[in-house]
């Protein structure tokens, strides 16, 4: 390096505006406390009770027919309901961002409900709809179709409390991104189809997977609502969250931590693609 | 492929868009719907495009009616003020958009489809960025890609609503002329839509000035600026003075002072009326050559380029009056602020509807 340059450049040092260090030290601090007794803590507390009584133990209670006939009614809902509400979510956001209709804000404020209503109450919506003694339940169970204690229930009251999570992820994404792209395509020749598949789908695909993965761990982990309408009968209507409530109550602490610790895995799976996701997002975000 | 629109009238809850609109354009023409925003003209335009719906009247295009017909039966092209570029495709991908969604017994061929993007991108001078993504390019560039996509699908007509507004002054001057240029090549006919008084004159070859949904003047550039039909044209069409005052044969009294409007000697009766000037139509000097000169004292002096700008303080007038003078003519007479001098209006536009500006 030439001489010359070294005696150009004094380093700039760029202040920034910040809280005092003990401000930051205290609020720094009191989130990892918070972060340490509330999800480490515990998190750590279903492995160590999991494995109580060593790793044969541990796999049995996970392989036992009903953990796996839980675990498979589980996968079913989520397989049903994941793809109905990722349906119905681009339907309602298409409603909501794309048309001008009346009731549009009333329409919104509703999507947000199943989020307001107890999961419980949610529950006990469909068992007052098609339950047994309700004139339609009974007319349903004349042509043989059972809903409630039964899986179409449990999807059904799925479906109710994990509905706004794709909606919800795309409504701010479609508002902001406008209608030109779409109108452009019309104008160029393009079919309603193809107007979507090609132009609004891969615009908000990220947003679109993203709701679906909250609306999966929402699926996975939903107690209250699938609860009422379960009736809880081992090896047929028991999803993963009630098989570990039913081993707690009888007092099976290894067995119920060790199949919780399935839920802690499938949570932590969706963590790591969310976080996926996220990247993925804010990456797509520059371009437009 | 001339467009003729018929008695189009269009309102939304509480207000007329267009109110009773007919307009013809021959083929080949390019149009300028020139109006304030808010005036109607994108909804017009729009409407044309089939992406909205008239609530009465006919859209003819090529003498076929349209009226009802969805957008992409239209065969129109469209050009957005956003550029509206698909952000997830390439250049290519954008521009082959329209060719890939025909039905397949339409559908050329890739080769050709190839083609011809690689012909209209070499015509809009974007050959260069077929690979990249609109994020990739600056307003200017997307806008022509915009363009050349709307062409491929070799529209009858082409529309474009106010295209340069998102662009910076340089751009948006340098894109205008080529865009004359443009059509001058392909005479596609061509209707766009701006606020900007002087992009429409310069751009095209007839200004439909619009007003609150109405058509207030159409003609040449020419004849809308010299011959404006009222005062809101006049006013829109550039910068004025406006004075208020009462006109007799061809004579407008401004408070204790006469002035001379030889183009308007059909008033014989006196009438109260609004008298227009526009700022280079008035003379400075230092000597009083006429009569009716005013005496004035300059207050402000602006920079504007070639032009100096200068802001006068009139005897018997209430309003300041606005000049603008070429430059060489400031500096000959030795102008600057504070300075006496004569000012006459050489030519007054007087129109006495109680219009509203």
């Amino acid at each position: 390096m030439p001489k010359t340059q070294t005696s150009e450049s004094a380093p700039v040092v760029h202040k920034r505006i910040s809280d005092p260090l003990p401000v930051q030290m205290v609020l720094i601090g009191l989130t990892l406390l918070f972060f340490i007794g509330f999800i480490f803590l515990p998190l750590g507390l279903v492995f160590a009770e999991a494995f109580s009584k060593g790793w044969s133990y541990y796999l049995e209670s996970i392989s036992e027919p009903y953990a796996l006939e839980a675990v498979k009614l589980t996968l079913i809902t989520v397989a049903i309901v994941v793809p109905l509400n990722a349906f119905f979510g681009v339907t309602a956001a298409w409603a909501i961002t794309k048309f001008n209709f009346k009731g549009k804000a009333t329409l919104k404020t509703l999507l947000d409900l199943p989020f307001a209503v107890s999961p419980v109450i949610a529950g006990l919506i469909f068992v007052l709809l098609v339950g047994s003694r309700t004139p339609f339940g009974t007319w349903l169970g004349e042509q043989g179709i059972k809903i409630i204690f039964s899986t179409p229930g449990i999807v059904i009251a799925t479906l109710f409390v994990t509905f706004p999570f794709v909606a919800r992820e795309l409504i701010p994404l479609m508002e902001a991104q406008g209608r030109d792209e779409e109108e452009a395509a019309l104008t160029l020749g393009a079919k309603g189809w193809q107007m979507f598949s090609k132009i609004t789908l891969p615009n908000i695909r990220w947003g679109l997977l993203y709701g679906m993965i909250l609306c999966s761990a929402r699926s996975i982990g939903e107690f209250g609502a699938v609860s009422v309408v379960s009736g809880h009968i081992r090896g047929q209507t028991n999803t993963i969250p009630l098989h570990v409530e039913i081993l707690y109550s009888e007092y099976n602490f290894a067995a119920s931590f060790a199949v919780a610790s399935l839920l802690v895995f499938l949570a932590l799976l969706t963590v790591g693609l969310k976080m996926i996701l996220e990247k993925q997002f804010q990456k797509n975000s520059f371009h437009h | 492929m001339g467009i003729e629109l018929q008695n189009i009238t269009k309102k939304f809850t509480g207000y007329t868009a267009l109110d009773n609109i007919s307009l013809n354009v021959a083929s080949g023409e390019l149009v300028a719907l020139l109006g304030p925003s808010g005036c109607g003209k994108t909804t017009l335009l729009r409407i044309i495009a089939g992406l909205e719906l008239p609530d009465s009247g006919k859209i003819i295009l090529d003498s076929k009616d349209t009226t009802n017909l969805p957008p992409r039966k239209k065969n129109v092209g469209f050009v957005f003020q956003h550029y509206a570029l698909f952000r997830r495709l390439t250049v290519f991908e954008n521009v082959a958009f329209g060719l890939k969604v025909l039905p397949f017994r339409e559908r050329p061929s890739r080769s050709a489809i190839q083609d011809r993007v690689e012909h209209l991108l070499k015509l809009v001078q974007m050959d260069w960025a077929i690979k990249r993504y609109p994020s990739q390019l600056s307003g200017g560039q997307r806008q022509r890609v915009a363009l050349a996509r709307a062409l491929a699908v070799n529209p009858k007509v082409l529309l474009l609503d106010e295209p340069f507004s998102a662009l910076d002054a340089k751009v948006r001057q340098e894109l205008r002329r080529w865009l004359r240029k443009l059509h001058d090549e392909i005479h596609v006919t061509s209707i766009f839509v701006t606020h900007d008084q002087e992009e429409a004159l310069e751009l095209a070859d007839r200004i439909v000035v619009i007003n609150k949904g109405r058509i207030e003047q159409q003609g040449t550039p020419q004849e809308v600026y010299d011959h404006p039909a009222n005062a809101f044209v006049y006013n829109f069409l550039g910068n004025v003075n406006v004075f208020h005052g009462r006109i007799k044969n061809g004579k407008v009294s401004l408070g204790t002072h006469h002035v001379d409007a030889p183009d308007e000697l059909k008033y014989t009766e006196e009438k109260p009326s609004q008298a227009f000037v526009r700022p280079h139509e008035i003379g400075i000097s230092r000597i009083r050559s006429n009569q009716a000169d005013l005496a004035g004292t300059i207050r402000e002096v602006r920079l504007m380029g070639g032009q100096i700008g200068l802001n006068l303080e009139c005897e018997g007038f209430e309003h300041a009056i606005d000049a603008e003078i070429p430059r060489d003519l400031y500096l000959n007479l030795q102008l600057a602020k504070g300075e006496k001098v004569f000012v006459s209006l050489n030519r007054v536009r007087v129109f006495t509807g109680d219009y509203e500006i």
